[in-house]
């Protein structure tokens, strides 16, 4: 009997070397997880949301390689002619019987800029605004609804109001005070050079919100859960409690509203470039493109605000798919 | 503080546990604007009222009674999971009231660890086995190196009757039984002396019920354990205790010895609740059930609570509290066993 023991803990021993698991395996390890996974397999169910996924892929690897991919830089000023400017797309003419060339693609704007060119680095600017004030929105919102959830009482009720506030004025709002106080206290130039933080900040101070309150509500459920209170009995620090155990249990509809917002705040980001808040003309996002466009629609010079449009128009809505199918897909009652 | 509370180890006939005149109440009034329009006061919700019981060390004392009574409150106040309204928890002549910080607490933490009811909802989804088990280790800081830890888990995992191996999975690959195994591996993992249990079995099949109980056992004798065991199911009750308490609507109605409880129980509640347990001889017999349901604690009845539901009440049932008296190795609440209207227990168990 006790000979029989030993070795079967030998065997166990020898067992135990074996789980101590390497860095590269754990990651090997839940990668193989995830394709395995219930949200992998609704994706290969959903070809809407890998045509989605496809689309927002491409544009992503334009925007990050826009430097290599696009014909023309842009963003080289010296680069630029005058004489080129308001080239029609190729195959088309425009109303004073100019015809388009194959080197403008997509034609010109009014400075001599390649429209198609201009996009790709206005969907880099558009998508850097974008994830950048996600992110920031997605951090502080986060911790907010983390702490409000978990401590409660009074520090709940103080967050949540100041969230109530913050959801009566509009991102456009906060971006013209924040813009306007940024440009009454600082020389233009270092005001010019701010605007893009501005623009992020100011997108991010309206879209924290939604992160603040949903993380709270999902907190609130789990930390009544039994495996928060066995937490408490054990005696591990609240701080801990909040990152270790509760926040990875709430982060699957931070994912789905990050997605979301990401969407919104390009949207918001072309809205507040084509009111003048947002980036500069000489860094030009999409909504700037859009903006400077706009002036010669009239003269029947469309090609300056319709091609940016389309581009903002695929991004959102791949973005919003892509959003929805996840929501869906983390959702288990849809199952 | 780590060493006054070990220099009390060694007087071992005083309690493990204290409990005095523990109260919990609960504000459960509705917001303050509310009562401004709509009149009313505050509403009290007096889960626990006033009781007392002491735990000897390496026995187990069991709180029974029906939803709704007040056990698991008394299971979160024990382990501090609650502060009390009034009273004490005294863990091994130490109030748990003094311990004020977190950091005060934890000597305490490391002796005492509780298992909870349901095995779904007590380990963490995300983590995986080893890590669920080495939290206190890690907490408390008990082996430094990280293969050591390790090792440990395995060696608690194969103390529950789990692989060693299984440390390696997430808590969605186990049954309701092996994970409340999972659950005892981690509260043993402080090398803890008393272990609160609240209806640790209540959510498992009446098979795993009895493995999980017989670990339980076991493990008492192994490691001298001493438990304060939360449960509905007198059958259960009647399995692992040394002591029964009797809890009705936040009171603690009578406290004996278990064979004492089971064989000559004195309240007339701890009479109504045995007589309630189905055993294979009354089948197709019709049995007297218990009439009506716990009165809401929010405005308990006056006197002794259960006097709307008991055979035997009195005038005196109606106005007046029964205090605690002595009866056969415990205590008893109940103005009719004082005056000895009582017919004779008989039969009960």
């Amino acid at each position: 009997m006790s000979a029989a023991r030993r070795t079967d803990a030998m065997a166990i021993n020898t067992d135990r070397r074996e789980i101590t698991p390497s860095l590269a395996g754990r990651a090997a390890d839940s990668l193989h997880r995830f394709f395995d996974g219930d949200v992998y397999y609704s994706f290969r169910r959903s070809p809407v949301a890998m045509v989605a996924f496809a689309v927002t892929l491409v544009l992503f690897f334009v925007a990050i390689f826009a430097p290599w991919v696009a014909p023309h830089n842009t963003d080289d000023v010296t680069t630029l002619n005058l004489m080129n400017a308001r080239f029609p797309p190729w195959g088309f003419t425009d109303p004073f019987g100019t015809e388009g060339v194959a080197r403008f693609l997509l034609g010109t704007d009014d400075q001599g800029r390649d429209i198609f060119s201009a996009m790709m680095f206005g969907l880099q600017i558009s998508l850097m605004v974008g994830f950048a004030s996600v992110i920031l929105a997605a951090v502080v919102g986060t911790s907010l609804g983390l702490i409000s959830g978990y401590i409660g009482g009074r520090l709940d009720s103080v967050i949540m109001r100041i969230a109530d506030i913050q959801l009566t004025f509009p991102a456009i709002l906060i971006a013209l005070l924040i813009d306007g106080t940024v440009a009454g206290l600082l020389p233009r130039a270092v005001a010019q050079d701010l605007k893009i933080y501005v623009l992020i900040l100011a997108i991010a101070a309206s879209q924290w919100v939604n992160f603040a309150r949903t993380v709270r509500g999902s907190t609130l459920v789990e930390k009544n859960k039994e495996y928060v209170q066995a937490a408490k009995v054990i005696g591990v620090h609240p701080a801990l409690i909040m990152i270790r155990h509760v926040l990875p249990n709430v982060t699957g509809p931070v994912l789905v509203i990050a997605t979301l917002s990401l969407a919104l705040a390009i949207l918001t980001e072309a809205t507040l470039s084509f009111l003048g808040v947002g980036v500069p003309v000489t860094h030009p996002s999409l909504g700037t493109l859009i903006r400077i466009g706009q002036q010669y629609i009239f003269s029947g010079e469309w090609w300056m605000t319709i091609f940016p449009s389309l581009a903002l128009v695929v991004l959102v809505l791949a973005v919003n798919l892509l959003g929805d199918w996840l929501r869906d897909a983390l959702n288990p009652k849809l199952r | 503080m780590a060493e006054a509370v070990q220099a009390r180890q060694p007087e071992g006939d005083a309690p493990l546990l204290r409990v005095r005149g523990l109260a919990k109440h609960f504000d459960v009034s509705p917001p303050f604007v509310t009562r401004a329009l709509q009149g009313g006061g505050r509403s009290i919700l007096r889960a626990v009222d006033g009781i007392d019981f002491e735990i000897e060390r390496g026995k187990t004392f069991s709180l029974v009674g029906e939803s709704g009574c007040g056990k698991s409150t008394v299971a979160r106040l024990v382990v501090g999971l609650y502060k009390p309204t009034e009273g004490h928890v005294e863990f091994d002549g130490v109030d748990l009231a003094s311990l004020a910080t977190r950091k005060a607490m934890e000597p305490v933490r490391k002796r005492m660890q509780m298992i909870f009811q349901d095995p779904f909802a007590s380990l963490n989804p995300r983590w995986r086995v080893a890590d669920i088990v080495a939290e206190p280790i890690r907490t408390h800081r008990l082996i430094d190196d990280s293969r050591d830890v390790l090792h440990r888990v395995g060696e608690l995992l194969e103390q529950v009757r789990l692989s060693a191996r299984d440390g390696e999975k997430f808590p969605h690959e186990f049954s309701g039984g092996q994970r409340q195994r999972i659950s005892i591996a981690r509260a043993l993992a402080s090398n803890p002396e008393f272990l609160v249990c609240d209806e640790p079995t209540s959510a498992l099949d009446v098979s795993v019920q009895a493995q999980v109980l017989n670990l339980m056992k076991d493990l008492q004798r192994e490691l001298g354990l001493t438990y304060f065991f939360i449960s509905h199911d007198m059958a259960v009750v009647y399995h692992i205790s040394d002591y029964v308490g009797v809890m009705y609507l936040g009171r603690l109605v009578e406290w004996a010895p278990a064979e004492e409880v089971f064989h000559n129980p004195q309240h007339p509640y701890t009479r109504l609740l045995l007589d309630a347990i189905p055993d294979l001889e009354m089948t197709g017999r019709p049995r007297q059930a218990v009439a009506g349901e716990v009165p809401s604690p929010i405005h308990p009845p006056s006197g002794c609570h259960f006097h709307p539901r008991c055979p035997f009440a009195s005038d005196r049932c109606r106005a007046e509290v029964p205090p605690s008296l002595p009866r056969t190795g415990g205590q008893v609440a109940c103005h009719a066993v004082e005056e000895g209207r009582m017919p004779d227990a008989g039969n009960s168990a």
